[in-house]
């Protein structure tokens, strides 16, 4: 059996309803987490994401100055100085199913809808520990692979274009965030 | 705070993309502990969360003025982006955050009202008293909580608004199929 050791983790939670943050504050605390960091819009949070590099990004989709997307979308730019690769939980009280496609291809990592529960939260968290999927970057898209299921059910054309042709080794991205901060 | 340095990332080539994988970072935050293990994050945090409930009413009452507010400066003013945004933030925010605060027919309400802010063609041509309703059910559910037949009406009163705006906005919506779809998806989050 696996438990979180919360209190090595780092959390930065957006969201510009003070109560929420309240919430998610006490939450993560009870789970164990020290260090929680908090925004109210998009852009404090995309400031504090590039000064603290936290381990986790907990953020909520609507939010004044730019929303939750925006935020995400802007993490997940390969050629930034910070880190791309970070996961992202959206937190959010949209709970319609096209919402869930929108937020996956901005790179969201994990998707939970409100009402919050402790029990939902920490699973999320224990996914993005856990089981972290690899990343794909296509022409229009980079972010965890939205492909979480492997099926020989799947019926229609492969839209992945096949055609291995080369394997290389970098530097991690996340390696080179920390050591500038 | 995650100290451990990460591994080098492997790039994967294909012919339209790109699978990108390095060790997980995040690894070393995971403790294997044994059966008998006693630990209970999930149950203390729901404790902590017990323990700030009794401040849920005055947050929930907080809440439900600011969406009064919205409203009134919507009567005044009449729907501009603006004034839209503010209203919808408002409504939002209580779908959201009023069932974790012990107001689940207050949420249905709101999510309501959401939908029509969100799906009606011309917001000025929603019947005014279908804003309304929504504003006042969720102020008379916040407000009159304490009485003991109020979940009951509560619940009651949501569903019965949910249904007369759901009408309106599949009528309004009759020629704007993308619309209709989505008024009428199932919403992902499970029943209570």
């Amino acid at each position: 059996m696996y438990r979180i050791d919360f209190n090595k983790l780092r959390f930065l939670i957006c969201d510009d309803n003070p109560h929420m943050r309240r919430i998610l504050r006490t939450l993560l605390h009870s789970f164990g987490a020290r260090e929680v960091y908090e925004a109210e819009d998009g852009a404090t949070a995309l400031e504090m994401y590039t000064h603290y590099v936290p381990d986790i990004v907990i953020t909520d989709w609507s939010m004044p100055i730019f929303d939750g997307l925006e935020l995400a979308q802007m993490i997940r730019q390969p050629e930034s100085k910070g880190n791309p690769y970070a996961p992202i939980i959206m937190l959010t009280g949209h709970s319609e199913k096209r919402r869930v496609t929108v937020a996956r291809d901005a790179g969201v990592t994990e998707f939970l809808a409100k009402p919050i529960s402790a029990k939902g939260l920490y699973q999320r968290i224990m996914n993005v520990v856990a089981n972290p999927r690899p990343f794909i970057k296509t022409k229009t898209y980079f972010g965890p692979d939205r492909r979480r299921n492997t099926t020989n059910t799947y019926i229609g054309p492969e839209r992945r274009g096949s055609g291995e042709v080369e394997v290389l080794q970098q530097p991690s991205l996340l390696e080179k965030a920390r050591s500038a901060i | 705070m995650a100290k451990d340095k990460p591994g080098t990332i492997e790039v994967k080539s294909f012919g339209t993309h790109h699978v990108i994988t390095q060790p997980n970072p995040l690894r070393k935050m995971l403790l294997r502990v044994p059966e008998s293990d006693l630990d209970d994050p999930v149950g203390r945090a729901e404790q902590a969360l017990a323990g700030l409930s009794g401040e849920f009413k005055e947050w929930m009452t907080i809440e439900a003025d600011r969406l009064s507010a919205a409203h009134a400066t919507v009567l005044r003013e009449g729907f501009s982006d603006k004034t839209r945004e503010e209203l919808f933030r408002a409504a939002h925010d209580i779908k959201g955050d009023a069932a974790t605060f012990g107001y689940p027919s207050a949420a249905a309400a709101a999510e309501s009202l959401c939908r029509i802010i969100e799906h009606a063609p011309d917001l000025g041509a929603v019947p005014p008293q279908l804003i309304a309703h929504h504003i006042n059910a969720v102020q008379a559910i916040v407000r009159n909580r304490t009485k003991l037949d109020t979940a009951v009406v509560a619940g009651v009163l949501s569903k019965q608004l949910r249904g007369i705006a759901d009408e309106f906005l599949t009528h309004a919506n009759r020629d704007r199929p993308e619309h209709l779809e989505a008024i009428l998806a199932p919403s992902i989050v499970p029943g209570e």
